[in-house]
């Protein structure tokens, strides 16, 4: 019976690429402008969101809701083994728990709502598009063939390496649909490859993901050197003998912390020791064990948890990564949603829930300060951007800090869960937005308002979102989905700063960006649907979107609100399913020789009554001061936004040039780069193709000479020899005249000369005449 | 001394002198004539030329003991070469028929083609 769950889950994951594979060979034929490859993705992508659910449903059959985690239960094993060097094993596999169902449950969800959506939003790709924001060197617009077909395509390609990701239940499978992923967002981005903005915004997302992947290769190497293996756990027997990550690093993390008492309490039970040591060494199995978790110090095993992380810095647009993804706005918007919500940037928290077990208190640590820095940075951009897609971009990098801080501060559940949330909403605002932009045909907030009297579905689902991703709810009774996973974090947070004092201003920041979070997202909102249009141009143009679009909008809204919720009367949402497959930090307290003293909190302890009403009352009171500056600045206009600016230019001029962190890069790096690109450019034209010149020049006087060689001497010797034949054979042809009397004469000469011979020299004449 | 020569007993070296004259004769009949019916001519007086010589040189007189068991090896060999020219005749007498045919004369000094 267990064999069904991953059969469901192969058929979920390929068809995708079937359909990928279908729509890349027959793409541009399918239907009038490629429409039917559309058809296909979307019944691809829903079809396998149907058998996700019901894998998980079976799953939930099987393992009932509602126990404690940290015995997670785990369903895993090999379809296909590319290679077995003895216990190392390049697979492709599969490791199922509740997280991974859950996952593929949402990965595909939002994917099929966002294919729906872009049947609506592409349309103008079905015949030739006519594209404003090229200008050809005769000075009209480009057009060109429209390439419906080919969105469909690359999006199917995503959806299947987003699920190869999800499912993978090795390092090794992660990183190649790691690098899928990769490479089907610099497609995405790069859509409208003719604007030169969409190309280089390609470039960039794929370049700074490289940055990140580098460390994430240094840490595959690490983990495949200290453990020899990358599978995170071997199914049923063969376990015994070739163990899986995580049981490796828990057992040197056991031995490391046996170590560690028995050395505090070495003078009490100094044969307690000597016991551990003779019973630990039988055995070549053991001794095997040991040798590998010698190798694995808690230095090493923290630092290439890092470099693993460092992977998920690139691909979740974390802080100093993040610069790729509001330059990823270049693609079409539905790219964006997909991208924010339930794909990419989820790929690099997924991964950091994954590998939880291997990451050391002292690796979360990091990631908790990555988590911070990032959601204050971000939310602090958010503010001053004009550009609808750049706001929400901004946001998504915070709330991914969220994520990242919840789960460096010990809230697996929290962190995936805001996750979960953040998917809905994000893919929510994503659409509307892209709705929004449909309408006007311009990204820029200040050129719309007062949009909902035209577009009231999307206003609506809008404010959802907006009220969503700002936690919006009464505190302790009800509230959005956001409220409950940002709630979570924040309550993680606090008591991470109970523990560790002075990590406190962790908490204080993740609260203050709450409250930013509020502002920006209805300063978004007021400057959209509020007040009265201010570019009459773009207030007449704008329309209510077609029904595809709004469908999505209302579905991902609904789930937006009631994500976050419990079945009534049970305990069971999202969180108990996390719950299931939660796990623990490989280490609690911190290992490292330092100065602080370093203590993860256990997830269960934050669930504490007060806790959670002090916190939620907290972000409570954050979010709406966040609200009612938003108000009166861009709602009852109260307050001149404009003003302000001119007061803090300094500020405002930080804020929008993003912390001059893309400057930093491009006067530390990129300058540097390229200037060494001159440099390296001048010494290959000057030296190396000089070089290669003059190789290239004396053996052409080389071969000059040998030329001359060549003609007299041994041209000259075999043409001598052919002419001296020649003239032999002139010669000689004299006495084959042809002539048969000339012939018998020299027959008769020669007869007569042969007589004369044999007379002298045999006297023949002598003993004739004698006879 | 010529009539002594002409009274003397005829010996094997009369016969020898006769084949040489004839031999001579057929060679010089062949280097100089042109014409290939007149150059067959001269072949078969070098092959008759040689034939007196075979029956010359089976001669009794040659012989310590003055006789010889049958002395007819000369003759069978002469007997031989004539069933030889004849054949070689028939062969021949075709050649200068095709020759003829080809080049309308029988003069061998035209049939230069395969002249290098």
């Amino acid at each position: 019976m267990e064999a069904i769950l991953p059969q469901l889950l192969l058929a979920a994951w390929l068809l995708p690429l079937l359909s990928f594979v279908v729509i890349l060979l027959a793409g541009a034929r399918m239907g009038e402008g490629g429409r039917g490859a559309g058809y296909l993705a979307t019944l691809a992508v829903g079809v396998s969101c149907v058998l996700s659910i019901i894998a998980l449903v079976w799953w939930l059959g099987h393992h009932p809701l509602g126990g404690h985690g940290g015995h997670s239960e785990v369903l895993t094993g090999d379809w296909y083994t590319l290679a077995q060097f003895e216990s190392l094993r390049f697979s492709v596999g599969y490791y199922v728990d509740s997280l991974t169902l859950g996952m593929f449950v949402m990965v595909t969800f939002i994917a099929f709502w966002i294919h729906v959506y872009s049947f609506g939003y592409m349309h103008e790709e079905l015949h030739d598009v006519h594209d404003p924001f090229v200008t050809g060197a005769d000075g009209r617009n480009l057009v060109r063939p429209g390439r419906f077909h080919r969105f469909y395509q690359y999006l199917s390609l995503f959806c299947f390496s987003m699920l190869g990701l999800v499912v993978a239940n090795n390092l090794f499978m992660v990183f190649a649909f790691w690098e899928l992923v990769g490479i089907c967002s610099y497609f995405l981005i790069g859509f409208y490859v003719e604007r030169p903005s969409a190309t280089l915004a390609s470039n960039k997302a794929f370049i700074v993901n490289r940055v990140g992947d580098f460390g994430m290769i240094i840490g595959l190497a690490t983990f495949l050197f200290a453990c020899g293996t990358l599978h995170y756990a071997m199914p049923g027997n063969a376990s015994e003998h070739h163990p899986g990550l995580f049981s490796i690093v828990k057992d040197a993390t056991n031995q490391l912390q046996d170590k560690n008492n028995a050395a505090s309490s070495h003078e009490g039970t100094p044969t307690n020791v000597g016991h551990e040591k003779a019973g630990g060494s039988s055995g070549l199995e053991t001794a095997n064990k040991i040798e590998r978790n010698r190798a694995l110090t808690p230095v090493l095993l923290t630092l290439a948890g890092l470099a693993l992380f460092c992977g998920c810095i690139g691909k979740s647009a974390q802080f100093p990564l993040h610069v790729w993804l509001p330059d990823a706005m270049e693609g079409p918007t539905p790219v964006s949603a997909l991208i924010h919500a339930a794909t990419m940037v989820a790929a690099g928290v997924y991964l950091v829930a994954r590998i939880y077990p291997l990451l050391t208190a002292d690796a979360l640590l990091v990631v908790a300060l990555v988590g911070t820095i990032t959601l204050f940075l971000a939310a602090t951009m958010a503010v001053v951007a004009t550009d609808i897609k750049r706001v929400l971009a901004y946001s998504t990098i915070s709330q991914l800090g969220y994520m990242m801080l919840g789960l460096g501060v010990g809230g697996w559940v929290a962190g995936l869960f805001h996750l979960f949330t953040h998917a809905f909403f994000k893919a929510l605002l994503f659409l509307g937005s892209g709705s929004v932009i449909h309408a006007c045909g311009t990204n820029e907030m200040p050129a719309m308002g007062g949009l909902w009297r035209k577009m009231p579905w999307t206003a609506a689902t809008m404010l959802v979102g907006c009220l969503a991703i700002s936690g919006a709810g009464i505190p302790l009774v009800i509230g959005l989905s956001g409220y409950y996973s940002k709630d979570a974090i924040l309550a993680q947070t606090f008591l991470f700063h109970r523990m560790n004092p002075l990590f406190g201003w962790m908490f204080y920041v993740a609260l203050g960006v709450a409250g930013v979070t509020a502002f920006y997202m209805f300063r978004l909102w007021f400057l959209v649907f509020w007040g009265k249009p201010r570019d009459e141009h773009v207030a007449h143009h704008a329309h209510e979107s077609p029904r595809t679009m709004v469908a999505a909008l209302v579905v991902l809204a609904v789930l937006s609100v009631v994500s976050g919720w419990t079945v009534p009367g049970t305990s069971w949402g999202i969180t108990s399913l996390l719950e299931q497959s939660r796990v623990t930090p490989a280490t609690e307290t911190g290992t490292l020789q330092s100065a602080v003293a370093l203590r993860i909190p256990d997830e269960h302890a934050s669930h504490e009554h007060t806790i959670h009403a002090w916190v939620s009352g907290l972000a409570f009171l954050a979010a709406l001061i966040g609200f009612g500056i938003a108000a009166v600045f861009y709602g009852i206009r109260w307050l001149d936004p404009e003003d302000v600016r001119q007061r803090f230019r300094g500020v405002w001029e930080l804020l929008a040039q993003r912390w001059y962190i893309d400057q930093i890069y491009d006067a530390v790096f990129v300058r540097n780069a390229l200037r060494l690109a001159a440099v390296a450019a001048w010494i290959d034209r000057n030296i190396i193709d000089w070089l290669a010149d003059h190789a290239a020049l004396s053996v052409r006087r080389l071969s000059q000479w040998d030329d001359w060689i060549d003609r007299i001497f041994v041209d000259g010797a075999v043409n001598a020899l052919a002419a001296g034949i020649y003239d032999m054979g002139i010669r000689l042809r004299r006495w084959q005249a042809g002539k048969i009397r000339v012939y018998i004469m020299w027959i008769v000469i020669g007869i007569v000369a042969l007589f004369i011979i044999g007379t002298i020299y045999l006297g023949i004449g002598a003993n004739i005449s004698r006879g | 001394m010529i009539l002594a020569g002409i009274l003397s007993p005829i010996t094997v070296t009369h016969y020898l002198v006769v084949g040489i004259i004839l031999f001579v004769c057929g060679i010089v009949c062949l280097v100089v004539k042109r014409n290939i019916i007149a150059m067959l001519i001269g072949v078969e007086l070098i092959l008759n030329g040689a034939n007196i010589n075979l029956v010359a040189f089976s001669s009794p007189q040659l012989f310590a003991s003055g006789t010889a068991p049958l002395l007819l090896d000369g003759q069978v060999f002469a007997l031989f070469v004539m069933i030889l020219a004849a054949a070689e005749a028939a062969v021949a007498l075709a050649i200068a028929l095709q020759f003829y045919s080809r080049f309308g004369t029988v003069d061998v000094d035209q049939g230069g083609q395969l002249n290098g």
